[in-house]
């Protein structure tokens, strides 16, 4: 609780920060604001509190999540700066300050108990996600990115608080644990019209969020439009913060109920990731490809949310964390390549393992993870999901999953192929040490945590 | 603890080479390989030829999942360590013939993919197993995409191992899921004893990776294109240890973990070897491309092997085991043989060539002895392996080992018409002033004549060591099926 409460005003802070001009220093208060926020979040380990008439509770669940977005949003921080370099200095403080919001909104989702509360958690992380998809504004892509953006959010939002209304109707109370008491004293609610609409409003609702067929049109436009960083930021802080919080309400308060959701959720997972791995294989721009790929990780995402098993919760905490640390890896490749070769094409990357080596060690490592081939931690994850959802008898889904990574694969690989490719004028490429920094942190763990899964799988 | 040093010596020296200068690359590359060939000839003597595995490492590695990091070595994979020890010094060696750019980072993913390799042939878990399996892949893609000629080649070879590789996790992931203790110790897979019906289906989601890494008739595809456009050493490592890898993992994850699968589609896995046997040395036949003929050779050759296997008796596995070791040595020999001819006379095209043993004799009649290990004349060691395999096939089926025997006749045709053509004859343009062999590349067929002739003459002492363990797997075995029964 107490690390919510001095990010928030971390958040508050930095906005002074434009107001009296601090330049450089704002960004030094939003990285110590972060990291003294990730120290106070495990302060609370093992204490499981519940604030205000447990509306929120910061469980280890919550606290392990919220350690993830804690990390990838300090790692996605310290790009900030020489990112938006020619954005006036008054301006950039505003964007940390929204980064910092949306962080808190997340961290709400991950620890909510109460239907309200996860509605606030998303609106807080969407409101300021709209502006920062919008924050290029001289691009006119970036502002149709976040118009759309902001359309299909709000439908999305619509649809849960729609669902939620309806469970409300339907039990009488908007707290997690009533609902499941509810849900389990009357075994009969199945057949009622109310929980079940109410069920998969809430269902389509978050689908709507973490990008999964069929729900995720808006999703390459948005991250194609968006600044890179934010795209960076965008699939992996929202899309941790979303799953934490769909599979919080599902597994604990929807598990009787399975019959309901379960068939339909697994068709959006086949969808999910046949839709973005085919799509994947033909995007030209990294950008979009890591955009339909982040869609790919959703569908092997929802396999963790169905299996619904004492160490599922331990599955999706593991790979969102990998995805994420992998991703963010990914994007300030990305981001660094687009600075200095102007594009974002796959070919740009010809010749980078002699340009700059760091920048195509990282890469490499950063698309094998993502395509899961071992030691890499994407393999663990991988694995660590597919057993998981074995166990819960989905051996077909795996089997689906399972080809979905080959497809995977073969883009990936084409990345790294480029980055192994000749090219004849290679002169060297210098980085802003931040970009050095972000990259070996990032492609280290990727690396370390495959090579030591043991401490992250038994988190929680 | 020698297990653990054989892992993790090339694997650091691997990686130290990466910082290395190109110039010194190749020698020190050459020192580390050395150092783990005395190592495995400490391993060779202080080895007690028993059914025992021996030099245990134990370690948890992810405890929660029952994950171990588990190495031994027992008479079955202290083969496999040896030939992938035996032959990477001479695989170095032989890449002196060329001038590869970025030399350091070659021979630095020599090095890792042989301490991959070595976990392969001893890795007694099921997930460090398939950790090792896949680890074995890097190395061999990026030397085969930076140092090959033709990209497509090689990203279809990893989608299609990397397809096989990845069903066969979701062959292991179950075999781990009906454990009793969930655990991926191969003790406990051993201790299974699954249902036949569920055998038999997970033996193809497991067997499939091995089929293709083999490769079996009909997956077989990606082999040919990658064998030749790949650089030498790429071919010698796939051809020479990396397929071994698939046969080893025949005879130690699939027989004694699906002993009554094994038994129920012997039959089919048989008929495929054959067909590919007699398929791979029919389009050898008709071959120009001397490497592209090795590759078909090496695919007839290899089906035997796997037939043998499939036939689980002791003079199938046996013969398994040896002709492993055997070809391993052979194809090292002939594809660098292709690679001379190629570098001295510019080009692999069989009607191009001609007349070279009139030039060089010397490099002629090397290449003789080699080949005729290749074509299993007796006294040298394909004889002694192909032998004792179609032996086994035979003990199986005596149709199946009538058409297997083929192997034998129509390498004969192809091998020998194809020496004809490039070694007799009149001389070519191409080959008109054919350098006689340096001593750079003596150093590296010699001793491969040596060993073509020592184990043709004197196989004991390997046979010897395996033995052994050989039996008490075909025990395991046969106890396992009759207790279903």
């Amino acid at each position: 609780m107490t690390a919510l409460i001095v990010i928030s005003l971390v958040g508050i802070a930095t906005l002074f920060g434009g107001v009296f001009n601090w330049k450089g220093k704002t960004l030094w208060l939003a990285v110590a604001g972060l990291m003294a926020t990730l120290v106070l979040n495990f302060m609370d380990w093992n204490t499981s509190y519940s604030y205000f008439n447990q509306m929120v509770k910061f469980d280890n669940y919550a606290l392990a999540f919220n350690g993830i977005l804690l990390t990838s949003t300090l790692l996605i921080m310290l790009l900030c700066s020489h990112h938006y370099r020619n954005v006036a200095q008054n301006m950039i403080a505003d964007i940390y300050g929204l980064i910092i919001f949306t962080l808190v909104g997340g961290m709400l989702m991950t620890s909510y108990s109460n239907l309200t509360m996860l509605f606030l958690g998303i609106e807080i992380l969407s409101i300021p996600l709209y502006i920062l998809a919008g924050s290029n504004r001289a691009d006119t892509k970036s502002n149709e990115s976040a118009m759309k953006y902001f359309l299909m959010g709000s439908f999305a939002s619509g649809f849960l608080l729609f669902g939620i209304a309806l469970l409300f109707g339907a039990t009488g109370s908007f707290h997690l644990e009533g609902i499941k008491t509810f849900l389990s004293n009357n075994p009969s609610s199945a057949n009622n019209s109310m929980v079940a609409v109410g069920i998969l409003m809430l269902m389509v609702g978050f689908l709507f969020k973490v990008a999964a067929v069929p729900f995720h049109f808006w999703a390459p436009d948005v991250y194609e439009g968006a600044p890179t960083l934010i795209t960076g930021f965008m699939a992996t802080v929202v899309k941790t913060a979303g799953f934490a919080a769909f599979y919080r309400l599902f597994s604990y308060c929807f598990a009787d109920l399975s019959g309901l959701w379960v068939p339909l959720l697994s068709i959006a997972a086949v969808l999910t990731l046949f839709v973005g791995n085919i799509t994947a294989l033909y995007q030209k721009g990294i950008k979009r490809l890591l955009a339909y790929s982040s869609i790919s990780h959703a569908g092997y995402l929802i396999l963790a949310v169905l299996a619904m098993q004492d160490q599922s919760d331990s599955a999706l905490l593991f790979y969102t964390a990998v995805y994420s640390v992998s991703t963010i890896c990914a994007f300030a490749v990305l981001i660094a390549i687009k600075e200095v070769t102007g594009t974002d094409s796959i070919e740009s990357l010809h010749g980078m393992a002699r340009k700059n080596p760091l920048l195509g060690i990282a890469t490499t490592i950063a698309f094998l993870s993502l395509a899961g081939i071992p030691p890499l931690a994407g393999f663990f994850a991988k694995y660590f999901l597919f057993v998981t959802a074995m166990k819960s008898g989905y051996g077909w889904l795996v089997l689906i999953a399972v080809i979905n990574s080959l497809i995977g694969a073969y883009y990936y690989l084409r990345v790294i192929n480029s980055v192994f490719t000749k090219n004849e004028q290679a002169e060297k490429i210098e980085l802003n040490w931040a970009y050095n920094l972000v990259l070996i942190l990032t492609a280290l763990l990727s690396l370390a945590i495959g090579i030591a899964p043991d401490f992250l799988v038994n988190l929680i | 603890m020698i297990t653990l040093f054989l892992i993790a010596w090339p694997l650091i020296t691997g990686l130290l080479l990466f910082l290395s200068g190109e110039e010194s690359a190749r020698k020190l590359a050459l020192v580390s390989s050395l150092v783990q060939l005395v190592a495995t000839a400490f391993l060779f003597f202080s080895f007690q030829s028993t059914a025992e595995t021996q030099f245990l490492v134990d370690w948890p590695w992810v405890q929660s999942l029952g994950i171990h990091f588990k190495v031994g070595i027992d008479g079955i994979s202290i083969i496999m360590v040896l030939l992938t020890n035996l032959l990477l010094p001479f695989i170095i060696l032989s890449s002196g013939l060329n001038r590869y750019d970025k030399s350091n980072a070659l021979y630095a993913l020599m090095l890792i993919m042989q301490s991959a390799l070595i976990g392969v042939f001893t890795s007694l878990d099921g997930f460090l197993y398939y950790i090792f399996w896949e680890l074995a892949l890097i190395p061999v893609y990026f030397i085969l995409l930076l140092w090959g000629s033709n990209r497509k080649v090689t990203v279809k070879f990893f989608l299609y191992t990397l397809a096989g590789s990845l069903f066969m996790l979701a062959g292991l992931i179950y075999l781990y899921t009906q454990t009793e203790s969930k655990s991926f110790d191969i003790d406990a897979f051993y201790a299974l004893n699954l249902p036949a019906e569920t055998q038999k289906w997970v033996f193809w989601l497991i067997f499939i990776a091995f089929a293709i890494k083999i490769p079996v008739f009909p997956f077989h595809s990606w082999q040919p294109a990658t064998y030749t456009e790949s650089p030498t050493p790429g071919t010698m490592l796939l051809s020479g240890i990396m397929l071994k890898m698939g046969l080893y993992s025949m005879i130690r994850w699939i027989l004694p973990v699906l002993p009554e699968a094994a038994d129920h589609w012997d039959n089919a896995v048989i008929g495929l070897c054959v067909i590919g046997i007699i398929y791979g040395a029919w389009i050898a036949i008709n071959q120009k491309d001397i490497k592209t003929l090795f590759a078909f050779s090496s695919m007839s050759h290899v089906g035997l092997i796997a037939a043998g296997i499939m036939a689980a008796n002791v003079h199938g596995l046996q013969g398994s085991l040896i002709q492993m070791l055997s070809h391993g040595i052979n194809v090292v020999g002939l594809f660098f043989i292709a690679d001379i001819i190629y570098k001295r006379s510019g080009t692999r095209e069989i009607e191009h060539l001609g007349g070279i043993r009139s030039k060089a004799p010397v490099f002629a009649t090397l290449f003789m002895i080699i080949l005729l290990g290749s074509v299993a004349l007796p006294l040298t060691n394909g004889f002694v392996g192909e032998f004792l395999l179609l032996s086994g096939v035979y003990q199986f089926n005596a149709w199946y080992a009538a058409a297997a025997g083929t192997t034998i006749i129509l390498g004969a045709v192809y091998m020998l018409k194809m020496y004809q053509h490039t070694m007799l004859g009149d001389v070519q343009t191409a080959t008109a002033d054919f350098a006689e062999v340096t001593l750079q590349e003596k150093l590296v067929l010699v001793p491969i004549v040596i060993l073509v002739i020592a184990i043709g003459v004197y196989p004991k002492p390997l046979l010897d060591i395996s033995a052994p363990a050989v039996n008490h797997l075909l025990e395991q075995m046969n106890s396992y099926t009759t207790y279903l029964r």
